[in-house]
Parts: C-alpha cells; sequence; structure tokens
C-alpha cells in the first residue's frame, strides 16, 4: 500500500469511528450504560454535543497551520471529514435544544430565536455550516469554482459565532468559553500574520524586481 | 409444662399509635399545663454531628405540596453551590470533607438578642418540621424537596427585631481554605443574601437543617440554610454564619454581579423573562428525556401565601 491507500484505508476509517467516539458516548450514556448523564441529562446532553461541536471547529482550523508549520501534507486529507464532524456535532447539539429542550414547539423556537442574541448566533452558525456541508462534494466544489472558496471562508465567522454564543450563554463563569477564545485567536492569528507576511513580501518583491 | 407469664405492660400503659404521633401536641399541653415551672423537654431541636445523621421529633409542617419529591440522589449531586465550584456536581464532590462544627452564627444589628451563638444554641429554642417545597432555580429547572427545618418567622420573632428592623441579611462561611470556589472571583464574596422583614416574618420560609428526614448534606448547605420557596433558588443562602437585622437594603450577591438580571426580590414570575431565557415554563429534574416542560407558577403556586406581600409593588420593574 501507498501513502495515498493507507489513508485511504487505514487511516481515514480510524479518524472516523474516533471523531465519532463522543456520539457514541453520549448515548451510551443516556442508557447507563456508560456513566450517565445526571440529573438534568436533557442539559448534559445540548453541553456535550455543543462542546464538541466547538472542539472540532477548532481541531478544524488548526488543520492548514500545522501542515504549514511541519510540512505534513497528508493533514490536508483529513480537513474535510474534521469539517463535517464540525457540521454533526453542530446539528446534533441543535436538534437537542430543538426536539428535546424546546419540544418543537413553534412560539418558544421562534421566540427564542428572535429574543435571545446567543441563540441568533448559534442558529445562524448552524445554517452557515449546514451551507458548508452540503458543497463540500467534490463534485460540487468543481462546479463552484472560486465561488467555493468563497463560500467556506464563512467557517472563520462561524468559529467566532460559535464562541461567542458560548460566552453569552453561560451564567457567570467563563472559563471554558474564554479558552475556545484564546485558541480560536490563536488559529485566527496566525493566518492573519501569514498573510501580512505574504503581502510584505510581494510588497518587496515588487519594489525590487 | 407451660408457664403462662402475666405480660409486663399492661395494654392499658402502651401509647397508642395516634397518642404517639401526636407526642408533641401531648406534651405541649403539659408544658402549657404546667406553665413556666415545666421546660419542655423534647421540643427543641436537637441537630446531631454526623454526615446523614437521622433526625429525631420532625413534626410535619404545613404548607407541603403532595407533588412526588426528588430523588436524594438528584436532590445532592444536582445543585448550585458556588463556593464549591461552578458545575453542578462540584458541590457533591467537593464538600465531602466540609466541617459543620464548631459552628457559629452571629446575629447582628436592629434586635434585642444579638450575639454570637453556637449553632447547637441558635437551634434550640426551635421546633423541627418537614416542609415539602417546590424548588425553583432561575436556570428555568426545578425540584420538589422534602425539607427539616426551623421556621424563618419564629427565628426572627426570637431575636426581637427593633423597629428598625426593615430587612433581614444573611451572609454564608468564607473559608477558601475549606470552599475552592472561593479561589475564583466568580461571585463577590462572601454570598450575601437578604429579605424584607415583612418576607422573614412570612410564614412560608424556613432555615432547613435536613432533607429527607436527615442532616441536610454538606453540598446543600449545612448545617443551615435558607428556603424561600416563592423566590428562585439562589435567594436560598447556604450555610450560613450570620444574620443581620437592617435599617436599609442589604446588598445581594446575584444583584451585585448581574442588576440587569438578577434582582433584589427574585420572585418566581412566569411573565418576566431573565434577558437571557424564558421564565414561562420550567424543567422538572428526574423526569426523563422525553418529559415535557411544565408551566412555572406566579409565585411558584405560593401566590395565596405571599402575593399579598407585593400588592403595591411593579413585578416588572422590581424582578
Amino acid at each position: 500500500m501507498n501513502t495515498l491507500q493507507t489513508i485511504r484505508y487505514v487511516a481515514k476509517p480510524l479518524v472516523f469511528v474516533l471523531c465519532l467516539l463522543p456520539a457514541v458516548l453520549v448515548l451510551t450514556d443516556a442508557f447507563d450504560i456508560t456513566g450517565g448523564l445526571g440529573a438534568n441529562p436533557i442539559e448534559a446532553i445540548q453541553d456535550r454535543f455543543g462542546n464538541w461541536a466547538l472542539r472540532f471547529i477548532m481541531i478544524t482550523l488548526a488543520v492548514t497551520p500545522l501542515r504549514r508549520l511541519t510540512g505534513w501534507n497528508w493533514l490536508s486529507r483529513f480537513r474535510r471529514m474534521l469539517g463535517l464532524f464540525t457540521f454533526f456535532y453542530a446539528l446534533m447539539h441543535f436538534l437537542a435544544w430543538l426536539i428535546l429542550d424546546r419540544e418543537l414547539h413553534v412560539g418558544d423556537i421562534l421566540e427564542d430565536l428572535t429574543e435571545r442574541p446567543f441563540i441568533t448566533l448559534g442558529f445562524t452558525a448552524v445554517v452557515l455550516l449546514t451551507a458548508l456541508a452540503i458543497t463540500s462534494f467534490t463534485a460540487l466544489r468543481r462546479r463552484m469554482g472560486r465561488h467555493w472558496q468563497s463560500l467556506h471562508n464563512a467557517i472563520y465567522v462561524i468559529a467566532i459565532l460559535g464562541v461567542w454564543h458560548y460566552w453569552w450563554q453561560v451564567k457567570k463563569d467563563i472559563t471554558e468559553p474564554l479558552i475556545y477564545a484564546v485558541i480560536l485567536t490563536a488559529l485566527l492569528g496566525i493566518r492573519l500574520f501569514w498573510r501580512l507576511q505574504r503581502n510584505t513580501r510581494l510588497a518587496t518583491a515588487k519594489q525590487h524586481p | 409444662m407451660l408457664i403462662r407469664k402475666p405480660a409486663d405492660i399492661r395494654p392499658s400503659e402502651i401509647t397508642s399509635e395516634a397518642n404517639y404521633l401526636n407526642r408533641r401536641d401531648f406534651m405541649r399541653a403539659g408544658a402549657i399545663a404546667g406553665g413556666s415551672l415545666l421546660a419542655a423537654p423534647g421540643l427543641s431541636a436537637v441537630i446531631p454531628d454526623g454526615r446523614y445523621a437521622r433526625l429525631a421529633d420532625v413534626a410535619k409542617g404545613p404548607y407541603s405540596t403532595d407533588e412526588t419529591p426528588n430523588s436524594f440522589e438528584d436532590i445532592s449531586t444536582y445543585n448550585n453551590f458556588y463556593e464549591f465550584g461552578l458545575g453542578k456536581s462540584d458541590p457533591a464532590a467537593r464538600a465531602e470533607n466540609f466541617r459543620t462544627r464548631p459552628w457559629t452564627i452571629e446575629v447582628t444589628g436592629h434586635a434585642e438578642k444579638t450575639g454570637s451563638y453556637d449553632f447547637d444554641a441558635f437551634m434550640k429554642p426551635f421546633d423541627l418540621e418537614e416542609r415539602i417545597y417546590r424548588m425553583r432555580c432561575v436556570e428555568a429547572w426545578s425540584m420538589v424537596i422534602p425539607w427539616v427545618g426551623v421556621s424563618l418567622a419564629e427565628v426572627i420573632k426570637y431575636f426581637q427585631p427593633t423597629s428598625k428592623a426593615q430587612y433581614v441579611a444573611f451572609e454564608t462561611l468564607n473559608d477558601p481554605e475549606q470552599m475552592p470556589g472561593l479561589r475564583g472571583r466568580s461571585l463577590d464574596w462572601p454570598y450575601r443574601e437578604g429579605l424584607t422583614i415583612a418576607e422573614a416574618s412570612n410564614p412560608l420560609p424556613i432555615l432547613a437543617v435536613g432533607i429527607y428526614g436527615k442532616v441536610i448534606p454538606n453540598q446543600n448547605g449545612a448545617p443551615i440554610r435558607l428556603v424561600v420557596p416563592w423566590k428562585y433558588g439562589f435567594k436560598g443562602i447556604k450555610s450560613i454564619v450570620k444574620i443581620h437585622f437592617s435599617e436599609t437594603r442589604p446588598k445581594t450577591s446575584w444583584n451585585m454581579a448581574a442588576p440587569g438580571e438578577y434582582g433584589f426580590y427574585a420572585n418566581v414570575n412566569p411573565t418576566v423573562d431573565h434577558p437571557r431565557w424564558s421564565q414561562a415554563r420550567e424543567r422538572r429534574i428526574g423526569t426523563g428525556i422525553f418529559a415535557e416542560r411544565q408551566a412555572t407558577l406566579m409565585f411558584n403556586g405560593y401566590g395565596e401565601q405571599v402575593a399579598h406581600l407585593y400588592k403595591d409593588l411593579d413585578l416588572r420593574r422590581n424582578y
């Protein structure tokens, strides 16, 4: 097996199973097979899925900087899968809120979406993520040409919305949202730094051909 | 050979079950009959020093709901007590070795009987009652808890507040060595709460020392905590070390932290939403994943006892 085949037939399925594990654990906890979800299982389910959505968006955004710093180009082969898992966990978080927490009461849902800014933020993030997930197929990507990249740049906005949503949701303790904010700042900061560096280089090259 | 032995106790000497259950009334009657000559033994609240020790002489108090109480496990593993951490399971995990003896309660301010009271001496003048109350958290979840405690109104009366006492303020222990949450600045410590003197003199509030007939678990506010069933749970200050009779409205912790979100009154009110979530419905803990939220009741269903306290108050502004 060459490297590409190893990635496709061994590494990818392995990473896939690993990424699915947090969801499986929520399910087995819900049925008390593994630990349990505590006294307020609905809150626990929402928290767990929401937290994993944030973790996955951080992991996805870490791929490119990590590849550049290490030179491990094969990392990019996992980027789409990680992005889709971000969508999966965000969707589960959203569905847990919609079905278990709000019990599909249309009035409650509309009130939440329009009057609670942190829910508006989270909902916007899920809608944008859905657009990215739908356009993640190779065929569509080819057909969309350069528009694809512009659309998928929305991932940066989604990450900010996600952390902001969490920040506004907590009652008092901002420790966890702060950790995500610091990581996200680093991940976006390094991109900005590289872009500025390139622009300076290009400018210098223009001046001294 | 069968030898018939007379029974040691004649049937007439055996206390009937009804009389046994009414023994406190019986003794009270005796105490009244005997006037001040008789110090009625067994009428004072004695709180054993031992985790989950059973409380003796607990009478069934008034105002109890007939709703099914939450399990002891739910009550003792899911609650907020920021002094032990910000997670709902932190108090249960970290309050294990919390020392509730010796425990001193300081009574200060506009009252006749101020001073420092050892916990046992503090409790002695009062009667233990079971009160099964609904508990509505400001976070929109609720429980039913079978408290054991003493009537706050009785406690207030005992300390003889003067006419200047308009409010009663409470403070939680502030011991960073025992309470790891105090090292963080999540709130301005010590935890503070307060009631108007009229609220505190209402027959509903209790100072709780037990749950399910046993000494209250450390994580729920041992050895003594406030329970005000028509207000959001955060008014129920835990592990009380100070009671102050004040002329002016005391500062209260959550109000200090976020005045736009948590008011001084904090009466349960389904028509006034928290800025970030609806208070119209609540999730009853222990009902499972697919149970529906239930409607939140005005004053948490205790309007009959307390609505008159607020008849001249705009509850939308005084949330």
